[in-house]
Parts: structure tokens; sequence; C-alpha cells
């Protein structure tokens, strides 16, 4: 299946990648590529198998309801390129 | 011999035995480094105050009688993609350039506690995406045996780094064959133990259901203290297993029992090297000496696991990766910020390289709407059918053996174009990520202009132990693993 | 044109927890901005989540008290969109296999029952806050991530609401079950409890669905009550214009009492759910369903039932004493401490407890009349009468003390004894002849002025009734 130009402009969106021309052109071109390879597990028919979505056998995995220290904000806002008042900075989000 | 030539094993009875202390070892490395570094531009980081103080201070236990670590005075380098306090983390990656985590991995605290002295962060490819180094942010490590070629990706720094003696033990990730190819194109031992075996807390996250840290070493001997070190349960991973881990280390040299050792068609047949493959079969050769059965087996679903992994390796790194949104912490562009969706879209576009983006844009794809059941969904129910496969395998032998990779060590740029090619170099390290079990990587011959070549062993989940005694063996009967190239 | 309204709602509760989903920090609200956050719950590279097993277990618990089927296998999914306030900007929810499925809940609208179908129970995460400046000209927002994690529990109905009534009766049943069973404090003010509403429109009589109208951001009861009644009028005046109605989400703005559409590209809704590889599945078996049902305590709808039965009160009025689960236990204390009058408590609580936790803005938990205390007082009543009774009641609510104690010290009982009463009456009619003239002459008022002479005389201790009978007696006997 080829992946038009168009097809790569709906991903980045969706990805939130701003892609130049040439990109655009390069991944339409790389993408069609790769799915072309990924279309041989078509061969395989796979309608009676399960899907394995876990690498683990494990379940039930939880922790109890306990309280942990929280991280120091000072600390966690240093981490931030833009911070005022104790919160992160954005630019104004309208909904 | 000189300090830095040893092993890991090797330095640290020497340290206890105070033949030398942790902090001479530190000032010969980093003399070393000096020199080599340069060369094959392993790390992105070095930290030297940091090992000069932990050097400092594991002296001073010893000099006080004090109980010491099983890594006691052992410099260590971690892939730069292990989150570390106080050192930067960068995963390679511009939108990581400057990220000092808050908090450190599970692995680092574990071989903290026990007295090992990390020295830097090595290069790798961005987020651990790719198979030469060469999508590095910042620069492409050389592999020691030829600088005109790649050390292998994702983790080359650290397998470079080992090869060269700027280090005597690392630890890394492996994805899709991460830790073993690179090790297999440096010359050295690269372990990838079983999903769940190591916490995978504070190592960066490329695709979750396939990443395990994994080790890179000297020899087999320091695999196993390192895995040693780092094995068990965590309570910070869901995914970490509550099976007990064994003794690795103390009766490593005895293969008990018959040896069946299986050795799968599909790994031995088109796109194979012939220095390679002839190394391989060598290698089977010598285990045959050695009492070895040799079973020829099929794992019919191996073809597909390349097309397989780079459909869910995609899909889980597209989620992984959108939280680099320049809100928290990372990169945040420059340019105007007069809305939030293209300053998400710009802090990206700067921040990622191109193959991380393709990735993205990949794993997008085959996640959105009307695309789920045809990739993401048939992809599950194939790498269900490659889980299968070996575990029908493994009911005859006790591990399967290949050729870790199809060629050896290829040229920087050869197949920086090609996408698809270099996802191919992966096709048999891919399906232990797949279906979770453990590998090992050993050198097992170089090919004729001295490039190292390295044979994957395969086990079943959980059985660490079994496959570092048959890698031990091997080991013990050949010197592959000791020869050192020239570094000039 | 006559419209048909049809209108689902999915529902978002907090669930009530020390820590947040997969972290330690606490769920605390009203702390100062991002000081409730670590590595997990701000998406640092690196982290991995770890599920709070009382945030599954309350989840549990819920969907079996929404009659659900429990899946055996439950997982959970990550659902990918870009929010500023959605620190990995994908929600960890389930999308595949829901821990609950096909429940319902019974509403009772003007007397009439009627079964709304709930489509599933999903655990999910909590996003973090937006803080929009007000000062004019700021051209950025602000984000606290306090709230980021903290487990949410979304109950999702089948669009099976007709009527604002029985919206309005769906939402308050719901919270009252959610309540019940202890899983949420429903604060409404504090965001714990939030709605979004789905509603068409659709010709009397037709079959076919209108375009669905999606309605965010609804933080109250009364939001979802005004936002039905203006989409339905909004929706119905451009059908009668022979408009279409757009396939849409919406925003309410609360301040402005209007809907509005959504600016932000999240209305793509290409959420890309796949499994979470960072969780394990979780398997729920017969035993862990049967543990959990034991911990359900009786819900609303057959208490209502119980205690028209059991105490044979008003199906009006036990519907008061179960819509709060600690008013409905409080009443259950005293019938278990005095059997024989549930009726007069019933009344005492609907009538005065209920008015005074409304004036005082209190909860009957933190009441400081006891059920014993209410109990005592009811049974001193008939020796102080009704309306001291009341007074004593102020009182004790102002002291804290107990009705027999302040009867005591008021010196409260109302003189009964006839012979005693017999010498004031005597008393009182000596000394107001003309007044007990004019009763004799048939003027009613004269009576009420001489009991209020008796009154004055003793301090209201005076039982008024046996006092009337008295002044008749005595007045008609003068007259002969
Ligand atoms: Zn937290």
């Amino acid at each position: 299946m080829d992946i038009s130009v168009k097809e790569i402009e709906h991903i980045a969106d969706l990805s939130r990648i701003t892609l130049t021309v040439d990109e655009k052109n390069t991944f339409a071109k790389q993408l069609t590529n790769i799915l072309g390879y990924i279309e041989k597990l078509n061969e395989l028919d796979t309608d009676e198998v399960q899907p394995m979505a876990y690498a683990t056998f494990l379940k039930n995995v939880f922790r109890e309801d306990k309280l942990k220290s929280s991280f120091s904000r000072q600390e966690i806002l240093e981490l931030s390129p833009s911070s005022a008042n104790g919160f992160f900075k954005v630019p104004k989000v309208i909904e | 011999m000189l300090s830095h030539e040893l092993s890991a094993n090797q330095i640290k009875e020497k340290i206890i035995k105070r033949e030398i202390t942790a902090q001479e070892v530190i000032e010969e490395l980093f003399e070393w480094i000096n020199l080599k570094e340069p060369l094959i531009k392993a790390y992105l980081c070095l930290d030297r105050d940091g090992a000069f103080l932990k050097a400092k201070e594991v002296d001073k236990k010893l000099d006080n009688g004090d109980k010491v670590g099983l890594l006691a005075g052992v410099p260590v380098a971690l892939k730069d993609n292990i989150c570390t306090v106080d050192i930067k983390t960068t995963c390679a990656s511009k939108i990581l350039e400057d990220f000092i985590p808050p908090y450190d991995a599970f692995v680092v605290k574990r071989i903290k506690e026990e007295d090992a002295i990390i020295i830097g962060k090595t290069n790798l490819d961005e987020f651990a995406m790719g198979s030469s180094n060469e999508n590095s942010a910042f620069h492409v490590t050389r592999n020691p045996w030829n600088t005109d070629c790649i050390p292998g990706g994702s983790g080359g720094g650290s397998a470079a780094a080992v090869t060269a003696d700027t280090v005597f033990m690392a630890l890394g990730s492996d994805t899709g064959g991460s830790v073993r190819q690179p090790s297999a194109f440096c010359g050295n031992v690269g372990c990838k133990p079983t999903y769940g075996r190591v916490s995978r807390y504070g190592l960066v996250a490329f695709a979750s259901s396939l990443d395990q840290i994994g080790s890179v070493t000297k020899d087999v001997y320091d695999a196993a203290l390192l895995l040693q070190v780092v094995s068990g349960h965590d309570g910070f991973d869901s995914t970490s297993a509550t099976v007990g881990v064994p003794d690795y280390i103390s009766d490593i040299n005895n293969v008990d029992g018959n040896l069946k050792i299986g050795v799968p068609k599909e790994f031995f047949g088109e796109g194979l090297n012939s220095e390679v493959g002839s190394a391989v079969m060598n290698a089977l050769e010598i285990y045959k000496k050695n009492g070895a059965e040799l079973i020829d087996l099929s794992l019919p679903h191996c073809g597909y696991a390349v097309a397989t992994y780079y459909i869910i390796a995609t899909a889980e790194a597209s989620s992984n990766l959108a939280r680099y949104d320049g809100v928290r912490y990372g990169h945040r562009s420059q340019l105007s910020e007069d809305n939030i969706i293209d300053m998400y879209s710009r802090v990206r576009a700067e921040g990622f390289g191109s193959e991380v983006k393709r990735r993205i844009l990949l794993g997008n794809y085959v996640l959105s709407s009307g695309f789920y059941e045809d990739y993401y969904l048939k992809a599950s129910k194939v790498r269900n059918l490659i889980r299968n496969d070996f575990e029908d395998a493994f009911k005859k032998v006790d591990c399967i053996i290949s050729p870790t990779c199809p060629t050896p060590a290829f040229r920087i740029g050869e197949k920086i174009t090609d996408p698809l090619q270099m996802y191919l170099s992966d096709i048999y390290t891919i399906p232990a990520n797949l279906v979770g079990i453990p590998g090992i990587s050993v050198p097992c011959g170089f090919t004729n202009t001295g490039l190292p070549i390295g044979m994957q062993i395969l086990g079943k989940h959980f059985d660490e132990r079994k496959i570092l005694k048959v890698a031990k063996l091997f080991e013990n009967g050949t010197d592959f693993h000791l020869k050192k190239p020239e570094l000039n | 044109m006559k419209y048909e309204v049809v209108m689902g709602l999915e529902t978002h509760a907090e669930l009530d927890t020390e820590s947040k989903l997969f972290c330690g920090c606490s769920t605390k609200f009203g702390s100062e901005p991002n000081t409730q956050t670590c590595p997990v719950c701000l998406g640092l590279p690196g982290v991995l989540p770890v599920m709070n097993k009382k945030a599954f277990e309350h989840s549990l618990k819920a969907a079996l008290s929404l009659s659900c089927e429990i899946s055996e296998f439950t997982n959970f999914d990550r659902k990918s969109y870009y929010y500023p306030d959605l620190p990995k900007n994908y929600q960890t929810s389930q999308n595949y296999f829901n821990i609950g499925n096909n429940g319902y809940v019974d509403i009772v609208v003007k007397g009439k029952e009627k079964r709304i179908d709930i489509h599933n129970v999903h655990l999910e995460e909590e996003a973090g806050k937006l803080v929009h400046p007000e000062t004019s000209g700021a051209n950025y927002s602000l984000v606290d991530f306090n709230r980021a994690g903290v487990p949410l529990l979304e109950i999702v109905t089948q669009p099976d609401m007709r009527s604002v009534e029985e919206v309005e009766s769906y939402m308050q049943t719901l919270r009252n079950i959610l309540l019940y069973i202890g899983v949420s404090d429903c604060k409404m003010q504090e965001g714990s409890l939030r709605f979004e509403a789905s509603i068409s429109l659709r010709e009397e009589g037709s079959n076919v669905l209108g375009n669905r109208v999606e309605i965010k951001n609804l933080n109250s009861m009364k939001a979802v009550l005004k936002v039905i009644a203006y989409e339905i009028s909004r929706q119905s005046s451009l059908l009668d214009k022979g408009e279409d109605v757009l396939m849409e989400t919406r925003l309410w703005d609360d301040v402005d009492s209007v809907s509005r559409r959504m600016r932000s590209k999240e209305e793509a809704h290409d959420y890309r759910y796949f499994p979470e590889p960072d969780l394990v599945p979780v398997w729920i078996d017969q035993e862990w369903i049967d543990e959990t049902r034991t911990t359900i305590p009786e819900l609303p709808v057959s208490k209502r039932q119980r205690f028209v039965n059991e105490y044979t009160i008003s199906d009006y009025d036990a519907g008061i004493l179960t819509d709060d689960k600690l008013l409905a236990d409080y009443f259950e204390e005293c019938v278990g401490l005095s059997q024989d009058s549930p009726k007069e408590l019933s009344n005492w609580i609907i009538n005065d407890v209920l008015r005074e936790l409304n004036e005082r803005k209190t909860n009957v938990q933190d009441f400081i009349v006891s059920p014993k205390m209410l109990v005592d007082l009811v049974k001193i009543k008939p020796a102080i009468g009704s309306s001291i009774a009341k007074d004593v009641f102020v009182e004790m609510i102002n002291t804290g003390k107990t009705a027999p104690s302040i009867v005591k010290e008021k010196s409260l009982t109302q003189m009964g004894d006839v012979s005693e009463l017999n010498d004031i009456v005597a008393k009182v009619i000596d000394e107001n002849p003309k007044a007990a003239e004019d009763y004799g002459k048939g003027k009613k008022s004269a009576l009420t002025f001489l009991i209020g002479q008796t009154m004055k005389v003793t301090k209201g201790k005076a039982n008024p009734k046996i006092l009337t009978e008295i002044f008749k007696e005595k007045l008609s006997a003068g007259s002969k």
C-alpha cells in the first residue's frame, strides 16, 4: 500500500510533529517501503490465534494504597523549561 | 598486564586484596580514556569527580575492613537511557539534551549498593532506535576493531567502551538486539535476560513489552556477576518477575547432564554472511566435541519476526515518546509560543532525529483509526505464533544457538539511507525480545578483515543460568574473548 | 414539530483512596499546586505505573453495585491524545476489556420505575488541572498536576434517558449508590463527581437517532440539567428551521449558561487505543467477586422498601431517609434504641434534624444530637409537650446536653397534676371575674385569656389540654 504525502501529514498531525516538505516526501517513500515489507504478515492465517500483548505471564500485580512522600515542588519545577508561581507554564490553551 | 585490560572480576579481586586501590584503578582508567576515547567516542558524558568520590569511599571501607559489595571498586558505564541522579540522561536526543533525572533507575541503585563505580554514560542511537549508533544526536561511536565501521546499535557506546577497555563492564538495554548485536560487532559478551528478570524502572522506555536491561562485559563470568547484582523483583515495575534469582556464579563451569542444542534452520539461511555462518558452525562442532547433542530445528514463524517487531515496537514507541512535549522537562522551542499545538509540534520537530520521527509516524499509523486490527492486532497474533514456535522447540532442547547477526559490523553510512535494510540486520536478535526469552552473544571468531563474529545462545524463560553455563563452556575452550584491538 | 430527546450520561467519579492510582502521592484536595507530584505522576522518562489495589477493588465494588457483568479478564489500555494536563499524553484507561459491562440502575420518576442500562464501568487515571489566568492579555495557561493520576471511575450509560427528570433521578440515584458503597466522596464542588452528556433529538415516533452532541465540562447536576434544557431548545430550533445538528463536542460554559463548540482539535477523536504494556492483566475469579459482594451494603432502593415494610413509614419518608446513607443509619440507630416509635422518630429526623443540618451546613455524622439523645427526647416528650420539646431540641443543639438534664435543670416538666391545677384555676377565676362572666355569656376568647393568665402563673408549665378541661368544667359548673 502506498502512503501518500497527505497521509503522512495526517499522521504527523496525530504525532504532533511538524515536518518539512522534504521530510514528508522521504517519509512517504520510506513508510511505503516498510509497510510493503510488513504486508508479508498477511500470508499467515491468524483468525484462530490469540493476540499476545504482554511478554510476561504475570497477572494481578498491585501495590497497597499507602502514601509515599511526594517530590519537592522546587526540584520538579527546576526540570521545566517554563514555570510560574508553582505551576508549569504553557501557551494559552483554548478549549 | 595494565589494570584496564583486566576483567571486572579480576580487577575487583585485586582491589579487595589491596594489590591496587580503587582510586588507582580510576586514575589509570581515566588516563587510558583520555588516550583512546577521542578515537572511539563511546561516551556522551564522563563523571570523573563522582567516580573518584565513590572510589575513595570503597577504599575507605576496605581499609577499615568493612564489608564491600559484589562489584567493589569496579568501574561501570551506563547506556545513556538509564536514569541517574545528578548525571545527565539524554537518550542521545536533543529533546533530553539537558535532562538530569531526579531519581536513580533500579539497576543504578543496585550497582551502587554493590560498590560499583559509575564512570560515565555511553552513546546510543537516539532513544535506542537503531542498529548502528548513527542515530545519536551527538556523534557516531566507532568500532574499536575498525574505526570506519559502526560499533552496532543501539548500545554501540557501551560495547565499544568495553572493547576499548575504557570501562570494565556496562549496562545497556535490549529491545530488538541492542545489547547482543553491538556486543557481537565489538567482540564482547552481551546478555539480554528474560523479560521481567531485571526491573525496567528508570530505563527510558522505547517499547515497553520488549525492552530489557542487559549486560555488556569482557567475559561470561563478568556477565554472571553483573546479572547477579541487577536481577530480582522490584515493586516499582509491574512486569518485574517474582521468580527467585538463582546463583549464576558459583557453578558456572558445570554444565549438568546431556546438553541438547537446537540449531534452527531459519537462522542459517539466505542473507547470512558465509564467514559468520562458518564461525558459528565451527563453534557448534566444539560443543559437539564436548559431548553436546545438536538437534536440527525449525522455528517456522521467525521469518515474520522483523515485520511483527516493527509494528509492535513502533506502536509502543509512538505512545512512550508522546510525553516529550516541552511542558514538564526537556527541550522547548525558542520560537514564539502562541499556540499549544504548534508548541508541541515544533518542540518535537526540533528535538527528535529522523529515525525517531520515522518510528513515531509508523507507530501512530499502525494504531490509527481503521488500521489497528490490520497491523497492531495482527502483529500481536503473529507474536503469539512465534512464541509457540519457541515453546515447542524448548520441549526438545536446552538452548538454541545461532549467529547473533547475519553480517559482521558494516561501514559507517552503509545502511543509513535504507531503514528497512537496517531493520533487517536485527533479524536474529528480534525473536528473543518478542518472546521474552534470555539470550547471550559471545565472540566466536573473526572475519578475514579482523572483525569479530558473535554467536547467540537463546534459553528458556528465566533460564539465564543455563545459557551462561553454555556460553562459559565455549569460552573455556577458546580465546576469542581475550583478543584486543590495536587502537592507534 | 415535536421531538423526543435521547440522552446518555458519562459519569466520572474520583475514587476515595489515600494515594494515587499508580504512585504513592496523596490524593488530598486543595493543596498548593504541584506539591503532590513525583516522577511517576509527572510522566518523567523511565517511570512505570503500579496499580493501587484499593482503587481496583473500589471499581469492582462499584461495577457489582451497578449490576454489571464482571469480566473474568480485564486489562488496561492507553488512550492517546495531547493535552497539557495529561503528563504522558496518553491516559491509562480501559477500552477493550472493561471491569464491568451491561449493568443497570433502577430509577423512580414520578412514582414510576425505570431501568437505565449501564454500558460499562471502567477504571482510569485522572488528569491534572489547567488554570487560565484572569489577568487581561495573559497569553499563557498554568498547569497543576496534583490531581494527575488520582483514580477515576467512569460509568457510561446507554442512551436510555428521555427527560430531564430521568437524568436528574439517574444522577441522584447513582451518586447515592456510590456514597452508600463508600467508593467516592462525590463532592461536586471539589470535582470528585463530573458528568458528560450526550444529547440528540429525533422526531417523535421515529426510530432513527439524530446526530449526537456531546457536552463536556459538567461539574454539577445543576449544570447537567441546564445544559439539557439549553441543548433541547438549541437543537429543536435548528431542526425546526430544517438545519442539521452537527455531530460535535461542545463545552458547557456555566457562567454564561451556554454550550460552545470546542475549538481544540481533540474532537478528531483518534485515540489509538492499545493494551498498556507497563501493566499486567487482572483476572477476577468468582471468589474475589463473592468476597467483594459481602462488602456491599444494602443499597438505597432496597433499604427504602425495607423501611416502608419494617417501620410502617410512608414511601415518601423512607425515600428521604434513605437518600443519605448516614441519615438512614442514624434513623436505624434511633429505632434500635426505641422500637415503639419509628414513625415519630422519622418525623423528628425529617422535620427537625434535617432542618438543623441544612441550616448548620453539617452532616448527620458530625451532628451534636446523637441517636441516643434524640430517642431520650422523644421518650420525655409526653411529660413536657410538643412545643417545649422543640425548645429542648434547640437547647440540646446549643449546649450538647441531654433532654432529661435540660428538663431537670429548667424544671420544664409540665404540670399535669389535676388537683394542683384545680387550685390554681380556681384562683385565676377568682381574680378575673369579668372574664369568667364573659365566657359564661358565650365569649370563647375569654377562655383563651384565662388560660393565658394561668400559663403566666405556672411559667408555661401547665399542660394546656388539661387546663382547658378544668376551666370548661369549673366555668360551666359556676354558671349553673
Ligand atoms: Zn506521584
